[in-house]
């Protein structure tokens, strides 16, 4: 009963926005949906689903691939590599997407450097095909959103299943009939969770993609809302979306598949030394996703941030936007994996006791998911409308408004982020068998005692990646942000997106690459921490 | 160690949130970016003696202002485009406000005849054009519809139709020319583009100097950024590369403005603000920081700015603009200009 309540509570602040929106969707007439219907929606989600099918692809192949060779095998830079494979998290997608149009550009250095090389002045002469476009997009975004699968899959590859894995090899098994019968499986319900983040990131992007020039479903909430002025025409369309969510929610518990993922390891795989021509091959696999999601952009942006620097100077105010931006999204990190356990405990324990249905726990887990669902920005004006609603109810008793307070900003993080932690765990939990839940529950041990002594130990691996990525989500975090913050305060995102705004994004490199910066501290710690004897599951 | 930092940051955060309780002041929500009004800002502060808290917004100005309600501690409510300013004053967000200095400052266009919103800086919405691959002689007669016209087929570059800055544009042309023309006009206008319309003013610019395309549609602040080096170095070449032309028959223009919002708690700092920001200095500077075209008729043009040749405004009026941007953004959509 009382995890129930916990989770319960844990779902409530997020449910708020969701409600308001579905207020303000209710209140609109629906005139709009002829329109809709007729010229935006069936291109735009066309073009959502194309980009969704284009980056879940890019991600699961290229986030599980790295993951299995850096864990499987010995190869030339492996250390490095598997550590460098988690930096490009560290770089928000639309800044990506600035830095590549740049580079690629035709009066960008790739193409010039090209020209002067062949000798061609046409500027038109060398056809690269077009960064301003689906196909752009989608690389962009799968380079940068490809580690929360890695991440997902190494921890399983790691901590599953050795010893299945050795039995395999001992049977003969190749590389690539051990990676699809045995590895791959077993990281499914990983695979599909760090792909379900990717995803619906992707979804939740509006930068990149109207920068790209791609009209998503999530574009056209904005210009409904915005250009049209028409905040429940936006709604609509956002619980529209929603439904795509729930989609993509559904896929990842299709790509769970019921079965047996709980396998014990009292081991780590010893990795096998690959001859050069095959090391040297893994080698080029893991440095080009590193090379297209992280050096060339964030090389880029030091670049352009130090030509910045060499015109302009340091901007005043950028240790005091570097100490908001860690202090909220540090603060933030801590609440969501506070409130995510309940959650993923929740609905280990319903799941369980209802014979594999869906109990009241996977529901309210499934419920928590839905903060990170929304638009950004629409979520925002959810946020928005439910803490004025809350501090119209308050203000009777309460002393200090919610509204354009700091605690807004960072329950706002805790609302869109909480879906990070608490899938993270909930993944995490069905690799941990249910007899060790069991023989501590006949021992007498309450679920308190459980969860703290015996779970979170084995959790361990699962919640510090999860914090990892809840950090750099809320560091990265702009329309909440923007939008909720107290007068006189900003943090690297609003910083650099106040300079952007005025032009090209060049004016918030400096900004940028302090974010890009910032976000690398949490990562080397992860990456550091990985490369330790791991934590085994007995 | 980390422990200490972070404490440390927590105490720096807490006392940033405390500075905005001293004696004069006033709080400032607004859509204009920071570096923009700061030096203006700075100055009102340096004459009166009054504090300028702001919180720079985006998307949702108006939404968070509703939702605070009586609480907002809102005065002065600053934004971009008309249409945001009317929704302030559509959504009664606004107070009518009367001020001698106000109205003698600002011609009746610019203002609402309630003293509801003020337009406190304007900006023209131009053509440029590549100074290398268009004769100066054709560039100086161009005009929006020749755009469309096929002579331009695959030079045009444009951002998004659904901007704000070009709905406002095309409702512009609505009034003008009705609704069967403005679909015709932006189904021939999407036939010319070089590229997709996406990206920024700017990248018009740039994509002009790297050969993408020979004509295009921006602001004329971002050529007077540009050229003034504001964006770097490099961007004054693509600055160089275009010549800014206002179209003669009439040239789109959108504003800048304020409202003193409905529940202000200091309301005689706000309208203190908004006449300072009419004042010759303030418009001066206005037109100097960010290349735009001061509301006040007797203040200096920017000698970039009025490089760009005189400017003859579109009659149309600003609100009945705002009153056309769904209807126009609903044609954008339908001639699937942004596909």
């Amino acid at each position: 009963m009382r995890v129930r309540l916990a989770a319960c509570l844990a779902v409530a602040p997020v449910v708020l926005p969701v409600l308001a929106l579905a207020g303000a969707a209710a209140a609109g007439s629906g005139d709009l949906w002829p329109h809709l219907l007729r010229f935006v929606l069936p291109q735009a989600l066309v073009e959502t689903v194309l980009l969704l099918a284009g980056v879940g692809a890019l991600v699961v192949l290229v986030g599980t691939g790295t993951a299995w060779l850096v864990t499987c095998y010995r190869f030339p830079g492996r250390r490095v590599l598997s550590g460098a494979l988690v930096l490009p998290l560290a770089l928000p997608g639309y800044v990506a997407a600035y830095a590549w149009l740049d580079v690629m550009h035709p009066a960008g250095p790739v193409q010039t450097a090209l020209r002067r090389t062949l000798g061609l002045t046409d500027p038109r002469a060398i056809p690269l095909p077009e960064i301003r476009s689906l196909g752009g997009c989608i690389l962009v975004m799968g380079m940068v959103l490809f580690p929360y699968v890695y991440l997902a899959a190494r921890a399983a590859f790691r901590t599953q299943g050795v010893e299945v894995l050795r039995a395999g090899r001992a049977a003969g098994a190749g590389g690539w009939l051990l990676f699809r019968r045995i590895g791959l499986p077993m990281a499914r319900p990983a695979v599909a969770a760090g792909a379900a983040l990717a995803l619906m990131e992707t979804l939740n992007d509006v930068g990149a993609a109207e920068f790209l020039g791609v009209r998503t479903l999530t574009v056209s909430v904005y210009v409904t809302w915005i250009t049209r002025s028409s905040l429940e025409g936006a709604a609509q369309i956002a619980l529209v979306l929603l439904a795509l969510v729930a989609a993509v929610v559904a896929l990842e518990r299709w790509g769970r598949a019921p079965g047996a993922h709980a396998v014990d390891s009292s081991a780590t795989l010893q990795p096998r030394a690959l001859p050069w021509p095959a090391g040297l091959a893994a080698m080029l696999a893991c440095a080009l996703p590193v090379l297209l999601g992280f050096v060339v952009p964030a090389g880029y942006l030091l670049w352009a941030a130090a030509r910045r620097i060499g015109e302009f100077g340091l901007p005043p105010d950028l240790w005091r936007w570097i100490g908001n931006s860690a202090f909220l999204a540090g603060l933030a990190t801590a609440l969501a994996l506070l409130l995510a356990l309940p959650l993923a405990y929740g609905a280990r324990r319903d799941t369980w006791t209802r014979m594999g249905r869906p109990g009241l726990g996977a529901l309210l887990l499934k419920l928590g998911m839905l903060g990170y669902a929304l638009p950004g920005g629409v979520a925002a004006v959810g946020l928005i409308i439910a803490f004025g609603k809350l501090d119209d109810l308050a203000a009777s008793w309460a002393p200090v408004a919610l509204s354009g307070s700091l605690g807004a900003v960072v329950l706002a993080y805790v609302i869109r982020f909480l879906a990070i932690p608490a899938s993270g765990l909930d993944a995490a939990y069905s690799r941990i068998r249910r007899e060790v839940d069991w023989s501590a529950q006949s021992m007498g041990a309450g679920s308190t005692r459980l969860v703290w002594r015996i779970h979170l130990p084995l959790l361990l691996p699962a919640l510090s990646s999860a914090a990892l990525l809840t950090f750099l989500d809320a560091m990265k975090e702009l329309p909440a942000t923007l939008l909720l913050r107290p007068l006189n305060t900003e943090t690297l995102a609003t910083a650099l997106y106040a300079e952007a705004a005025r032009g090209t994004y060049e004016e918030g490199a400096v900004a940028a690459l302090s974010l890009v910066a910032v976000g690398l501290a949490p990562i080397l710690v992860l990456a550091c921490r990985a490369t330790k004897p791991h934590l085994s599951l007995r | 160690m980390f422990k200490r930092f972070r404490v440390t940051l927590g105490a720096l955060s807490l006392a940033m949130a405390a500075t905005a309780a001293q004696a004069a002041e006033v709080n400032l929500y607004t859509t204009r970016e920071p570096a923009l009004i700061r030096p203006l800002l700075e100055r009102f502060t340096q004459q009166t003696g009054t504090t300028v808290n702001t919180v720079f917004v985006q998307g949702g100005l108006a939404e968070r202002m509703a939702a605070e309600g009586t609480r907002s501690a809102a005065d002065v409510a600053m934004v971009v485009d008309i249409g945001n300013l009317m929704e302030l004053v559509d959504k009664n967000l606004s107070q009518p406000v009367q001020s001698a200095v106000l109205e003698g400052a600002i011609p009746a266009n610019l203002r609402g005849p309630d003293g509801r919103w003020f337009a406190l800086s304007t900006r023209a919405r131009a053509i440029y054009v590549s100074r290398d691959r268009v004769p100066e002689a054709d560039a100086a007669k161009l005009t929006y519809e020749d755009l469309a016209d096929p002579r331009f087929k695959g030079r045009v570059c444009i951002r998004s139709g659904q901007h704000p800055y070009n709905t406002a544009l095309f409702a512009g042309l609505l009034v003008q020319h009705g609704e069967a023309w403005l679909r015709d006009y932006l189904t021939r206008l999407k036939a010319n583009l070089a590229r997709r319309a996406a990206g920024g003013d700017r990248e018009v610019a740039r994509d002009i100097m790297a050969g993408l395309c020979d004509v295009g549609v921006a602001n004329t602040y971002y050529a007077g950024l540009m050229l003034a080096g504001r964006g770097g170095e490099e961007q004054v070449r693509w600055g160089q590369a275009i010549r800014v032309v206002l179209p003669s028959g009439g040239t789109a223009i959108n504003v800048s403005g304020a409202v003193v919002a409905r529940h202000a708690p200091n309301r005689a700092e706000a309208v203190k603000l908004l006449e300072f920001l009419v004042s010759p200095e303030a418009q001066a500077l206005y037109a100097e920081a960010n290349f735009e075209y001061p509301v006040r008729p007797d203040a200096p043009l920017n000698t970039i700015v009025a490089g760009f040749g005189t400017l003859r405004v579109a009659g149309t009026s600003l609100p009945e603009i705002a009153a056309q941007r769904a209807l126009a953004s609903r044609i954008v959509d339908e001639v699937g200009f942004d596909r």
